[in-house]
């Protein structure tokens, strides 16, 4: 981790009354991947709300590229070069499947192309016109990652990719997202699905209570097994 | 032969022009309407005070400083929308987060301030605009007025070009984006705020651009925008605010249901678009081109 | 704390029985139908959810059913009052069931839409007298001879009873397990529907009950000032009576009332403004929604329970 990339400290976050993270930190270094795991409720789509600048009120830390981000707009941190991709995913269904991808504007230069982006997703070439929410759950899956490919952002934040798909389509996922970080892009990821997380990941952070509680990296995964088990509650 | 329930043709086709002339604000307005409504879950109840001032701003530009009809047609709603623009960041960004009426109330309230002093500088009857294009052309079965053949054209190409504006360019997909889920569309990287204002600006505008090619057919008033806001209303109930060629279709139709009604049976030509509001509202409470939330 | 609203209640009625001895009647008269107006008003807001953008329709029918039964028809002013109420509330349940099928923004819009309908027809109709209204309804004596309203001071305490008997009959329906229903239907649409109860129904109820009021309001006011005119119905009045209530306080039970008295004070003192009255009641909605949302009883009320708790 010679590169660091985000460094997040102390990060406490509320929506509306309610506090939901009481001091969270991690790091990621440029070109990781690196999970956020735990149960439901522990925090982990906050966080990415949190970094992205879209939750209720934010203390702490977060810095990008070293840049301080906490008490910026959304815009301005999307800017920066972080892209977000919901876990509801987010298509907009008054837009055809290419405008939903051409949606994003481009905020560096780096970005792929968006023939780049239809050589990986296939399908979405084929259905570009068509309205973006009449499309498959995988589909509209992949929709929502590849719009995100053309910005030259270059941290992504995905949240459950593969929540209730198919085992096919979570396969292709997952190849794309390693095709992603082979591409440079560093990937910070939400998982429910541990054994989908533990074969692509870099290193793992555990969350627990809006806190996080533990740090596994990829080679200590094979011993650290049962401790895991405890952590998820699987 | 050429008697419809032994009505003169070119009395049938004179109303029916002068229905398809109202139905060109309908449209222009619920149009901008329902554009503001999208974006700020404010319905602009300053909208016709707006479209007032657009034809007060062309008047006083022609009388006191000579500025031709032509040019007030671009620079009236830039002024007109430069104000809306101001008034968004003013008054109306502070209270989004409330229920929708509040917006209803506030620019209720506006509409009030704006037409109460005008009334009180300029009072209340009206002053003519001479027509930018005399004259007209003899079509055969009736007499069409040059400037009122423009006037229909013109907003065609209005309601034509905002249509593509939304639904077909960049922009426009920012706009529909927005409407639907604003955090996402600024958490990637889209000055939402800014994109509000821009589309309150351009819905006052074009109220004010309707103003502008109306201050020649009626009289520019302070309150000639008053009663024509409320048919708005009821153009929007009818049509559903979900679509913009709903919108458009929906404005001219009813602009020419009107002049039919006022050829068939003149009493009812005030009140028959809401007799059309009430019919919709029984068979499809939604609007007609409106989706149920 | 319940004796003490006894007392507050009492002190007010003792006032309102006195007032005319200090104050002028006719504009008290005037300022208690408004009062009652905005009672009914508030009616649908506050317990149905449903603003109202067109309530000046039953209002201003009110007035000219009761000054056709009068004037044209001779009949007594008992029949001109039931006449207003029975009309008013006859056009409630035709608007109202068509209004309720959309809520929100949409309601207001629709029942302002359907009030700009009645004021076109009033514009045109032969009974309304169109843009003269009607002048000079006759002031006939009430049951029979017994009551001589002639006189300005006893048409104040029949105006007075009026009111009471409209807001007694608000608190009553308020407070009745039909009341609890609509506000159950109010907050929460869906779970009132699945506990079986048909809230098109009970909307409808309120939105007629509303309707009525505002009749019998706009039927008193004709007795009172002896004309009806397009003003009591056009799109002005409507929004008249939603500044009332924001004025007082939107939702609250006595905010209408002390609304509709700041309102028709400032009217008659402002009169020689001419045309500047409607930019200052339009100021007035601009600053109540901007800074004063909960209107004057809801912000006094703040204000007396911050000081409440400082001491």
């Amino acid at each position: 981790m010679h590169d660091l990339l985000l460094k997040v400290e102390n990060l406490e976050a509320w929506y509306g009354e309610s506090h939901v993270l009481h001091g969270v930190g991690f790091e990621i270094g440029r070109g990781e991947l690196v999970t956020l795991l735990g149960r439901n409720g522990a925090g982990k789509t906050t966080t990415l709300r949190s970094i992205m600048g879209i939750v209720g009120r934010r203390k702490g830390s977060i810095r990008f590229d070293n840049q301080e981000t906490v008490g910026r707009t959304s815009d301005f941190i999307a800017r920066l070069g972080i892209a977000y991709c919901p876990e509801e995913r987010g298509i907009f269904s008054s837009l055809n499947v290419e405008e939903n991808l051409l949606l994003p504007p481009v905020v560096k230069p780096g970005g792929m192309g968006i023939k780049e982006i239809y050589g990986l997703f296939p399908n979405l070439e084929e259905r570009r016109r068509s309205q973006g929410t009449k499309l498959s759950g995988g589909e509209q899956q992949m929709l929502a990652i590849g719009r995100i490919l053309r910005t030259g952002a270059n941290l992504l934040l995905l949240d459950e990719p593969t929540e209730g798909l198919a085992p096919v389509i979570v396969q292709r996922i997952g190849d794309i997202v390693r095709q992603l970080k082979q591409r440079g892009f560093t990937i910070l990821l939400v998982e429910q699905n541990f054994h989908f997380a533990a074969t692509i990941a870099d290193r793992h952070y555990v969350m627990e209570d809006g806190r996080v509680v533990d740090m596994i990296a990829a080679a200590d995964v094979a011993q650290s097994i049962d401790k895991l088990q405890t952590y998820l509650g699987v | 032969m050429l008697d419809i329930f032994s009505i003169p043709l070119p009395a049938l086709f004179g109303q029916l022009l002068l229905g398809l002339i109202n139905g060109a604000f309908y449209a222009m307005l619920s149009l901008g309407l329902a554009v503001i409504f999208g974006m700020l879950n404010v319905i602009n109840f300053t909208h016709g005070a707006q479209y007032m001032l657009g034809a007060f701003a062309a008047w006083l530009m022609l009388t006191n400083l000579s500025i031709p009809f032509w040019a007030s047609l671009v620079l009236a709603p830039l002024i007109v929308g430069l104000f809306g623009v101001v008034i968004e960041r003013l008054f109306l960004k502070r209270i989004y987060h409330l229920d929708h009426l509040y917006g209803f109330l506030l620019t209720f309230g506006m509409a009030l301030v704006i037409e109460g002093l005008f009334q009180w500088r300029w009072g209340s009857s009206g002053a003519p605009y001479p027509a930018p294009i005399p004259g007209g052309y003899n079509l055969g079965f009736m007499y069409m007025p040059a400037y009122r053949g423009f006037v229909v054209l013109a907003a065609l190409v209005i309601c034509l070009a905002t249509w593509y504006g939304i639904e077909r360019t960049r922009l426009g997909a920012y706009l529909r984006a927005a409407t639907e889920n604003p955090t996402l569309v600024r958490a990637f990287g889209i000055n939402v705020p800014l994109l509000i204002t821009l589309t309150y600006g351009l819905g006052v505008g074009l109220a004010a651009l309707a103003g502008v090619l109306a201050a020649p057919i009626q009289q520019v008033s302070a309150l000639m925008g008053s009663n024509l806001v409320l048919v708005v209303f009821a153009v929007v109930v009818i049509g559903g605010m979900g679509s913009i060629m709903g919108s458009i279709i929906t404005g001219f139709g009813l602009g020419l249901i009107e002049g039919f009604t006022k050829v068939v049976y003149p009493p009812a030509s005030n009140t028959v678009i809401f007799v059309v509001m009430a019919l919709v509202l029984m068979v499809k409470p939604a609007g007609l081109f409106g989706q149920t939330k | 704390m319940k004796n003490q609203r006894f007392v507050v209640a009492a002190g007010l009625i003792v006032l309102a029985l006195i007032a005319p001895m200090v104050v002028y009647p006719v504009f008290l008269m005037t300022a208690l139908c408004f009062a009652l107006f905005a009672c009914a008003f508030n009616l649908l807001l506050g317990y149905a959810g449903l603003m109202s953008f067109g309530h000046a329709m039953f209002f201003g029918m009110g007035g000219y059913f009761f000054g056709h039964v009068v004037k044209a028809m001779g009949l007594p002013p008992e029949a001109g009052l039931i006449a207003g109420v029975a009309g008013a509330a006859l056009l409630g349940l035709v608007t109202g069931a068509l209004a309720i099928r959309r809520q929100g923004i949409y309601f207001a819009m629709i029942t302002l839409a359907f009030a700009q309908m009645v004021y076109f027809f009033c514009v045109q109709a032969p009974f309304t007298h169109g843009e003269d209204g009607l002048q000079g309804i006759p002031r006939r004596a009430l049951l029979g001879g017994l009551i001589p309203i002639e006189n300005d001071l006893v048409l104040y305490y029949v105006v007075l009873a009026i009111f009471l008997f409209g807001f007694a009959a608000i608190y009553r329906f308020t407070h009745s397990p039909f009341g609890q229903v609509l506000k159950a239907i109010r907050d929460n649409e869906q779970r009132a529907l699945s506990l079986g109860y048909e809230a098109d129904r009970y909307k409808l109820l309120a939105f007629v009950l509303s309707a009525a009021l505002a009749g019998l309001a706009g039927a008193t006011k004709a007795m009172v000032l002896q004309f009806a005119t397009l003003t009591d119905v056009s799109a002005a009045m409507s929004g008249e009576v939603v500044l009332m209530a924001l004025v007082g306080g939107l939702g609250t039970n006595t905010g209408p009332v002390l609304g509709a008295f700041v309102i028709v004070a400032m009217q008659n003192y402002l009169a020689s403004f001419g045309e500047f009255v409607l930019v200052i009641q339009g100021a007035i909605f601009v600053v109540i929604v901007m800074a004063f949302r909960k209107g004057l009883v809801g912000e006094i009320g703040d204000w007396l329970k911050a000081r409440r708790k400082a001491s």
